[in-house]
């Protein structure tokens, strides 16, 4: 069973404790949750990407001879 | 001479490391709060991303993130509650990565910004270090922080987190 580690900064105390099992269902949702969003975020930056390269190779350039173009 | 910069409290994770870190009873004693990590955890890749929590919600973040590799620089923007990387399982091993969490006015009733810089370490070509901003649109003050791995790993023995509390006087 997964613990996590509380500390109680009025007292200082640190504790140990077993998540319950509503915790690691959250734990694995947020996960998911994480994973998902993650993944939306990739494809948005490789379909910029790949815009990036249909638009540079338009031009006859590679998109690093673009970026040195633009810099 | 008074004192400014105080550790409120510390951890290290144990033998059997640890799915989160929690601070909890934050007191509103301070005007700013810094969290410093040092965290490795045991996802089988070579980083993992962790995950930010004020008063138990990862909901109504927004970052923008600026990350260098050693060969390239990204930046973009998410409201995933992801403040950096630190090395996995697959990084050279015993190596940590560094971070740190700086949250001003924490307690105050305003959205609250803050920012958070961290690094790998790993004996190998590709390493990140990340410079981020962030925002918590909520107004609550902040008396709960907790740090966890984003893909529901643990963090592994030795990783140790500090909170600590600083005064403007």
């Amino acid at each position: 069973m997964p613990t996590k580690l509380i500390v109680d900064c009025s007292t200082g105390v640190t504790t140990e404790v077993e998540l319950t099992a509503e915790e690691i269902a959250q734990r694995e949702a947020d996960a998911a949750a994480f994973a998902e969003a993650k993944a939306i975020e990739e494809a948005e930056a490789q379909a910029k990407l790949a815009e990036k390269e249909a638009i540079a190779a338009k031009l006859g350039l590679t998109p690093e001879e673009l970026l040195k173009l633009l810099s | 001479m008074a004192t400014t910069y105080e550790a409120i409290a510390t951890v290290t994770v144990g033998s059997g490391g640890a799915a989160n870190i929690e601070f909890t009873s934050i007191a509103a004693d301070w005007t700013d709060l810094l969290l410093k990590l040092s965290g490795r955890t045991n996802k089988a890749q070579k980083q993992e991303n962790i995950q930010l929590y004020f008063n138990t919600s990862n909901s109504n973040f927004s970052f923008k993130m600026l990350i260098g590799d050693g060969s390239a620089a990204t930046s973009y923007g998410t409201t995933n509650s992801q403040v950096a990387d630190v090395p996995a399982a697959t990084m050279t091993a015993n190596t940590f990565g560094n971070m740190e969490i700086y949250i001003p006015n924490y307690a105050g009733s305003n959205n609250k910004s803050f920012s958070v810089d961290s690094v790998d370490e790993g004996n190998q070509t590709t390493v990140y270090s990340y410079l981020t901003a962030g925002l918590w649109s909520q107004t609550a003050a902040i008396t709960g922080i907790k740090i966890a791995p984003a893909g529901a790993n643990n963090f592994v023995q030795y990783s140790t987190a500090t909170l600590y509390g600083i005064k403007n006087s």
